[in-house]
């Protein structure tokens, strides 16, 4: 039997349910597309799992799932939002993310220009983030058993020595900084819905903060209470899980919460608040007072945190309340988003 | 965001607050009920009541079509969709709408039933005709303001001849939902009445004669921005301590007197009233709603599926009818935020976020605890 094999058909070829088999065809394409994307000294060896180097401090480690529907989206694809994602549940602990798992469950039938479009994005989102993809893993399902792709990641970073952030860290007086304006990942999927046509120039926020993270931790260091990233349910959700998890409450400005003219028009459209809308590049860090300024300072000097403003505060308050004054004068609840707003938006 | 920030400017609403604050008469009480559900978000979510006298008080009417959707509608609606040929359309908010013993048409998809949520009455005629081997059914909700888009849908079935294509009707008045909710049993202590601009935007105004004209009640047509009911709540309170009552157009931008005849003549052509329809809070009120004409029976669901009217007691122990009538408060019914929340709605006001219940308790709440507090 000859060992000639024919190449990917990059162009027009599709995922068959042989590449998932474990067969010849399951390594032409790991090795053709992934390996090829990923591009890195440990998926070159082929093993099915990568040793690495354990920098000195505490790890930490974190997994996300993305099925995000459509996969792709004005500002980036899946693949950009997986690395984007996991990189960030890792910074919000203050850590430096180094290495990355991706597993992929593809339906029969997807088409290899696609998938190597997402591969590329998750490569090239790496090399940015200056962390590397190190072991990954493939599964194909039957046609309608899947929608296009799913990818799960892993991944892990290393905590700079002394810091330790965390969501019941919170105390009364402590402020509450944003780094830029909200909603704009959950609108750009919105509008490319296809049950959902309306033209907006608004794309996904989606990006790695753990450079933007770094320069507020030189700043700021253990008086940084906490991060978090506002993902699913918005800036309402992250708030409010916080207040439960350091039992208190706090006191937002409408006014200072900054949200773009075509972001807020679209909701309005939709009847959607943009306080519970997704974001994919965007942080709220809870930080002592006396540390508040040096950090805002830090974040309005990199690119990712040039609109960030300090936009309230924690409070005593047994009940919890997130609460914040309406730039119209009045006051009101911010609560978390009851039900589902929209399905896979990441 | 141009067009919507005019309406919602802090310093004019200030404005508005003092000259409110200065018309109010210390020595009575001001009780207005805004009608519809989107002027009670707008009071929620803009934090108006902070702005309001304590003698200018707001009740929350049963203008949210979702609201007052009865459970027995919802069950009907779930057996169809059950039915293995069905796709049904509906609007996102219907989703979490309580049926009987806990059934939503959101736990019937997980099961396995074909609804689509959809966005416009289009997306449903589209799905119609890219399926033509099923069934597809557009859930049709709403007051005045959504009727004239089902009547345009069906137009567009009959001139595309769609044979797979009906609706379930469920359109409600907003009129005769006022003189039910005036002419209850238990005397009703309502100063005037906040009316929704967009339902007038299709009815005009004159609709509204009869409750200032026969029962007395300042009525004012006000839009949804903030600053539009500000104005409206001054405007009412000028007219109660002027002892007029009329009917007010403080939505000038859109609102005229006869309304948009085209749209009414249109439904007018497609429609007609239900002897009777159950609201959710309400009861049964008389001729309160609409279903298609004869001429159009083909396209009607509960003809074509021989759907068997279903109707379900509201829970008990719910205050919904009493707090749709201004007579109590959310907080006053032992299941607000207890066994009723927006995740597990009991009562109409707790359904969609334009429900009383729903508004106080997803932006309100913490006055409760304030007034505690002070007590």
């Amino acid at each position: 039997m000859s060992m000639h094999q024919r190449r990917l058909d990059l162009k027009n070829g599709c995922v068959d349910l042989s590449h998932g088999a474990g067969g010849r065809a399951m390594a032409q394409l790991i090795a053709g597309l992934f390996h090829e994307a990923f591009g890195n000294e440990w998926l070159a060896r082929g093993n099915d799992q990568s040793a690495f180097d354990v920098a000195a401090g505490r790890m930490v480690m974190t997994t996300d799932g993305y099925v995000v529907s459509p996969l792709f989206f004005p500002g980036g694809n899946i693949g950009s939002l997986a690395v984007h994602g996991t990189v960030n549940d890792i910074a919000m602990a203050g850590a430096r993310p180094l290495y990355l798992s991706a597993s992929f469950i593809i339906e029969e039938g997807f088409a290899f220009a696609d998938l190597k479009r997402i591969a590329d994005a998750m490569g090239e989102a790496a090399r940015a983030a200056g962390i590397a993809i190190i072991t990954g893993d493939t599964k194909v399902v039957e046609r309608g058993k899947a929608d296009g792709v799913f990818i799960s990641t892993a991944g892990v970073g290393v905590l700079p020595q002394g810091l330790d952030l965390s969501a019941d860290r919170a105390r009364p007086g402590d402020r509450v900084l944003l780094s830029g304006s909200l909603g704009d990942h959950g609108v750009a999927i919105m509008s490319k819905r296809q049950n959902l046509t309306f033209d907006t120039e608004i794309v996904s926020d989606s990006a790695s903060l753990h450079d933007l993270v770094a320069d507020m931790v030189a700043a700021g260091g253990q008086g940084i209470r906490l991060m978090r990233d506002p993902t699913r349910g918005g800036l309402a959700a992250t708030m409010n899980e916080i207040a439960q998890q350091s039992n208190l409450g706090f006191r937002l400005l409408e006014e200072a919460i900054p949200v773009k003219p075509a972001v807020a028009a679209a909701c309005e459209l939709l009847g959607l608040d943009p306080l519970h809308v997704a974001n994919e590049g965007k942080l709220v860090a809870v930080v002592a007072p006396e540390v508040a300024d040096a950090v805002l300072a830090a974040m309005t000097r990199h690119p990712l945190g040039r609109d960030a403003a300090d936009i309230g505060e924690a409070v005593a308050d047994d009940h919890r309340f997130v609460q914040m004054a309406t730039s119209f004068g009045g006051g009101r609840i911010v609560d978390w988003l009851s039900g589902e707003q929209l399905p896979r938006i990441c | 965001m141009k067009y919507a920030d005019e309406y919602r400017d802090k310093e004019l609403a200030i404005g508005l607050a003092r000259a409110i604050h200065a018309k109010a008469d210390p020595a009575r009480a001001y009780r207005f009920m805004e009608f519809c559900g989107g002027h009670t978000h707008a009071i929620a979510r803009y934090g108006l009541e902070d702005m309001l006298p304590a003698n200018v008080r707001m009740i929350h009417g049963p203008g949210c079509p979702v609201c007052v959707l009865p459970a027995g509608r919802i069950d009907m609606a779930i057996a169809l969709a059950e039915r293995p040929e069905v796709t049904l359309c509906v609007y996102g908010d219907l989703m979490r709408v309580p049926g009987s013993r806990g059934a939503s048409l959101l736990k019937a998809k997980a099961r396995g039933a074909d609804i689509r949520m959809v966005y416009s009455t289009l997306d449903a005629i589209a799905l119609a005709e890219q399926n033509p081997s099923r069934q597809i059914v557009f859930f049709a909700i709403g007051f005045e303001t959504t009727t004239p888009p089902t009547a345009v849908m069906i137009r567009a079935a009959e001139k595309k001849r769609l044979s797979n294509f009906s609706v379930f009707c469920n359109h409600v008045l907003t009129p005769p939902a006022m003189r039910a909710i005036l002419d209850s049993e238990t005397p009703i202590e309502i100063d005037g009445f906040v009316g929704p601009a967009h339902v007038s935007t299709v009815i005009g105004t004159a609709p509204y004669e009869p409750f200032a004209r026969d029962d007395g009640k300042p009525v004012v047509i006000a839009g949804f921005e903030p600053l539009d009911m500000m104005q409206a709540i001054l405007m009412l309170i000028e007219q109660v301590n002027d002892g007029r009552h009329e009917v007010e157009n403080q939505y000038r931008r859109a609102v005229t007197g006869s309304g948009n005849q085209r749209a009414i003549r249109e439904v007018a052509e497609i429609f007609e009233l239900r002897d009777q329809f159950e609201w959710r809070g309400l009861g049964s009120i008389p001729a309160s709603a609409l279903k298609l004409r004869p001429e159009f029976a083909h396209l009607d669901a509960e003809q074509r599926f021989v759907m068997a009217e279903l109707v379900v007691a509201d829970n008990p122990a719910c205050e919904c009818p009493a707090i749709l009538r201004g007579l109590k408060k959310p907080v006053d019914c032992k299941l607000f935020g207890t066994a009723c929340t927006p995740e597990t709605p009991i009562g109409s006001c707790m359904v969609s976020s334009e429900g009383a219940c729903a508004a106080h308790w997803t932006y309100g709440r913490f006055r409760d605890h304030q007034r505690r507090l002070a007590s």
